[in-house]
């Protein structure tokens, strides 16, 4: 197992030196300097102890999202709805926030509870279906986005109107906030807030349950081999609704980080980008809990970073944009490739060991087209 | 022209491993030639290369005296070599004429001649006593008809030099000795087969020569008539073997598995199972036989819970289970050797020892508050490694995927066994194992037997049913037709019954 994820590391690296390179590439085409242009991205995230909170502030929700699609993932099921949970997990969090008017202390656990059920229960709702009807998640997610989207869209105005315009929320209090006053004097006023926290937590919880537990045991026998799982005993029914809910919870738990820790008050019309970006930071963290935070930490940082290129050069922010989508890019081939020589060298190895009857007829339909 | 065709000192390396060295293989004309070896001798590998499928990196290849390179398979058809695969590739809504034609159509204008292809199909199948009916649709026809179908679409492409993959695998003992018929037609025409089996039996009733091929290399070719099974088996194996298991008497008990005129559909909503009704009792091996695709997967499924019951009951030891969940039979005591260990056997992304807890993960001491023990699943791991003769170069942590064939089953049926069952389904415990492993495991299944556990062998060869069984039963389109007593049992009669015909009635 160690290997493997080993491997996997080496091709997150290597899709993010090539997405770089991609980078360095556009960045020469457009009459820019990439040496230049890479300083100031960079410093723009890294230079000082603003910055450096506003880093990881933005990779906080990053790191619930792709937690929730690399746990759906783990247990075999495509996860696409992380934008709809995160805003609903937003939207829970928000409504008692501007609702209940208790001490800091006491709220905002209960916000953060809110959250995470308020994306499980979105998350609940494909996974049942799922189990049920065998209706398809990604199908099913998806559409629990739109869902989510419009209820936000008529809940907010109607609710929780701002004071100035119709399209958002109004603020929330200061004890609804997970910005918290230390907090923000340690990092010199960035937006860093608890949800970093909280985030780290939820690393180490998903990492405990998917190694340590016996419900790990279980999602993941589900996740690699459905059959053998039954075959075992294993519901797998009731493990593909408990994993889509506690992914919805993680989805959740980034929408209160965002939408009331990053963010003091909510947009109405709009999909959260960080519940797509979840999937390409899965993807990089190759659906490893710490590697998903190491993804999210690393996206965030150009995102964070692009605002600053962009002034201190004529390098235009869509730069840091297309090295992100580059990095996916090859992230996702690398794994493929991965994959693909995993395959061959397997079953060269198959076929020394057992002459593999089946083998040179897999080969043979490759040749002549299914038909001998 | 002494030889059709001679593979001359081939040598076929893959990394790591040498699959083919230095073999020699002539082909007489108008023989019947078996190549023989276990499982990962080369067999595979040799008639790949002859069909195209790989280069060799050493040696030549004469058809008809003419040295010649075969690239891909077109050339080796070109060449008049055909391959009767093990498993078939016919398009199922198709007739007979079709499929045969379908790559190299006869056109008379823009249009098929389907006519004159059709009695083309007539004269081989009549001159080669096939009794095909080019007008047949496949899935109308009879799993040995279509093997009789990929014979004639070797014939039809003109093909001089027949490879026969494992050609009994998939057929009734009568139909087996059908295709002994028709072969030696073949033969007396002047075709050239090449015979791939590991079947000693089926060598001796019909090939002429035999080529024994062991881990990669020729041991001899020998005359098929001056030699016995025995010896054949020793120079395939390395070492003597026994072929028939060592059983002692056994009394049996009481009925630990009972079930009733039980009906169930397959994955396409067919009735797979038509009011089947067996019992099994405590010590006695109960054989189930059948030709695949009659309803034993169902029934095994059935049993074990993985399919639902239209109407009928399963009992276990006299308690009703038929509505339990698989886990609570698991707890009462169903072990179960899948069929498919890759399917449902293993994990195979999951290391040994995980795979090893597959039904106990959540009992003490594998877990405790739903905390897993990584100590006591190791020492688990490593004791049933060392009981049951599991082999993995990574020990207990490598994953199950690096296993080979052989290590895979036997951590499989130390894993149920070690369950301590009341009822044992061992469904194909040997499918594709070689010659000493199956010994291992048939081994084992006889000693949970003596045990007085209730053992319910499924299996597709018939040897294996005889040789393991105290009582056999013949499943046929999803109904019992009957249960004989494996001491009075013969091959003859059992094959009857697995084509349908009742006991008694034809003999």
């Amino acid at each position: 197992m160690k290997k493997e994820i080993g491997q996997e590391y080496t091709v997150a690296l290597l899709a993010i030196g090539l997405g770089l390179l991609a980078g360095a590439v556009l960045m020469l085409v457009t009459g820019n300097n990439p040496l230049l242009g890479f300083f100031y991205l960079f410093s723009g995230g890294l230079m000082n102890i603003t910055r450096i909170g506003n880093t990881l502030a933005t990779a906080t929700p990053l790191i619930f999202t792709g937690l929730s699609v690399a746990f759906a993932f783990r247990t075999g099921l495509f996860n696409i709805g992380a934008a709809g949970q995160m805003l609903i997990g937003g939207l829970c969090a928000t409504a008692l926030g501007l609702t209940l008017p208790w001490p800091k202390p006491l709220l905002l656990p209960v916000i953060v509870l809110a959250a995470a059920l308020g994306g499980a229960l979105w998350g609940l709702v494909p996974g049942w279906l799922k189990a049920k009807f065998n209706v398809h998640e990604v199908v099913c997610t998806i559409m629990m986005n739109w869902i989510a989207y419009w209820s936000v869209y008529y809940i907010v105005p109607a609710y929780f109107k701002g004071a100035y315009l119709e399209t958002e929320s109004r603020r929330i209090p200061e004890a609804a906030s997970l910005k918290v006053g230390w907090l923000t004097r340690l990092f010199k006023g960035s937006y860093i807030n608890l949800g970093f926290f909280i985030a780290i937590a939820t690393v180490l919880i998903i990492a405990y349950i998917l190694d340590r537990t016996t419900l790990g045991y279980e999602l993941k026998a589900v996740g690699y081999n459905r059959d053998a799982a039954e075959y075992a005993g294993i519901q797998a029914n009731r493990n593909i609704i408990l994993s889509m809910m506690i992914a919805g919870a993680c989805a959740g738990l980034g929408g209160a980080a965002f939408y009331v820790g990053y963010a003091s008050n909510m947009q109405i019309g709009v999909l959260p980008s960080q519940g797509f970006d979840g999937i390409a930071v899965a993807l990089l963290g190759a659906n490893s809990p710490w590697g998903v935070f190491m993804a999210a930490i690393f996206f965030g940082l150009l995102h964070s970073g692009k605002g600053f290129m962009n002034a201190m050069t004529k390098v235009p922010p869509e730069i840091a944009d297309s090295i992100i989508a580059t990095i996916i890019y090859f992230a996702a081939t690398s794994v493929l490739m991965e994959r693909l020589r995993q395959r061959l060298q397997k079953r060269r190895q198959a076929r020394d060991k057992t002459d593999l009857p089946l083998d040179p007829e897999a080969k043979l339909q490759e040749k002549v087209g299914g038909v001998g | 022209m002494e030889y059709v065709v001679e593979m001359l000192k081939i040598r076929k390396e893959f990394p790591g491993v040498v699959a083919n060295d230095d073999i020699t293989l002539q082909l007489k004309p108008g023989e019947i030639h078996a190549l023989l070896g276990e499982n990962g001798a080369g067999k595979s590998t040799l008639m790949s290369i002859l069909f195209g499928l790989y280069p060799p990196d050493q040696g030549t290849i004469k058809v008809r005296g003419q040295e010649v390179k075969i690239t891909d398979p077109n050339v080796a058809n070109d060449l008049g070599i055909g391959m009767v695969h093990q498993h078939f590739k016919l398009v199922h809504n198709f007739t007979v004429t079709e499929n045969i034609m379908l790559g190299m159509e006869m056109t008379k204008g823009l249009v098929l001649d389907h006519k004159a292809a059709a009695e083309r199909i007539r004269q081989l199948s009549q001159r080669y006593g096939l009794n095909v009916d080019p007008e047949a649709k496949i899935e109308d026809i009879s799993v040995g008809m279509q093997q009789r179908v990929e014979i004639l679409k070797m014939l039809y492409r003109d093909a001089e030099v027949l490879i026969f993959d494992e050609p009994t695998s998939v057929l009734t003992p009568q139909e087996i000795q059908d295709l002994m018929v028709i072969m030696r037609n073949l033969a007396n025409e002047g075709k050239s087969i090449i015979l791939i089996t590991h079947k000693l039996k089926e060598i001796k009733a019909i090939a002429d020569r035999c080529t024994v091929i062991r881990r990669g290399r020729v041991v001899g070719t020998v005359d098929v008539a001056s030699t016995s099974e025995e010896e054949l088996a020793r120079m395939m194996v390395g070492r003597e073997v026994s072929f028939t298991a060592e059983k002692t008497e056994r009394i049996p008990g009481d009925v630990v598995l009972k079930v009733e005129n039980l009906y169930a559909y397959d994955n396409r909503k067919v009735m797979a199972l038509r009011g089947f009704s067996l019992e099994v009792r405590s010590g006695e091996i109960v054989g189930l036989a059948g030709v695949d695709g009659n309803g034993q997967a169902e029934l095994v499924e059935v049993i074990t819970g993985m399919r639902k019951a239209e109407s009928g009951r399963v009992l276990l030891k006299g308690v009703d289970i038929t509505n339990c969940s698989i886990r609570d039979r698991i707890r009462m005591g169903i072990a179960h050797i899948p069929a498919d260990r890759h399917k449902h056997g293993l994990i195979l992304d999951y290391t040994l020892q995980e795979n090893m807890i597959l039904k106990v993960y959540d009992q003490a001491p594998f877990a405790e508050k739903g905390l897993l023990n990584r100590e006591a699943i190791a020492e688990y791991a490593a004791r049933l490694m060392a009981e049951f003769d599991v082999r993995s170069g990574q020990g207990a942590t490598a994953l199950a995927r690096s296993l080979s064939g052989g290590n895979q089953q036997k951590a499989i049926v130390g894993r149920e066994i070690d369950l301590n069952p009341e009822l044992l389904l061992a469904v194909q415990p040997t499918r594709g194992l070689d010659v000493g492993a199956i010994e291992y495991i048939h081994r084992r299944i006889l000693e949970q037997r003596d045990k007085g556990k209730a053992v319910l062998l499924v299996s597709l060869e018939l040897d294996e049913i005889l040789n393991l069984a105290d009582r056999i039963a013949v499943i046929h389109n999803g109904e019992l037709v009957g249960v004989v007593d494996a001491k009075e049992a013969n091959e003859h009669e059992i094959g009857l019954m697995m084509a349908g015909g009742q006991r008694g009635a034809t003999a």
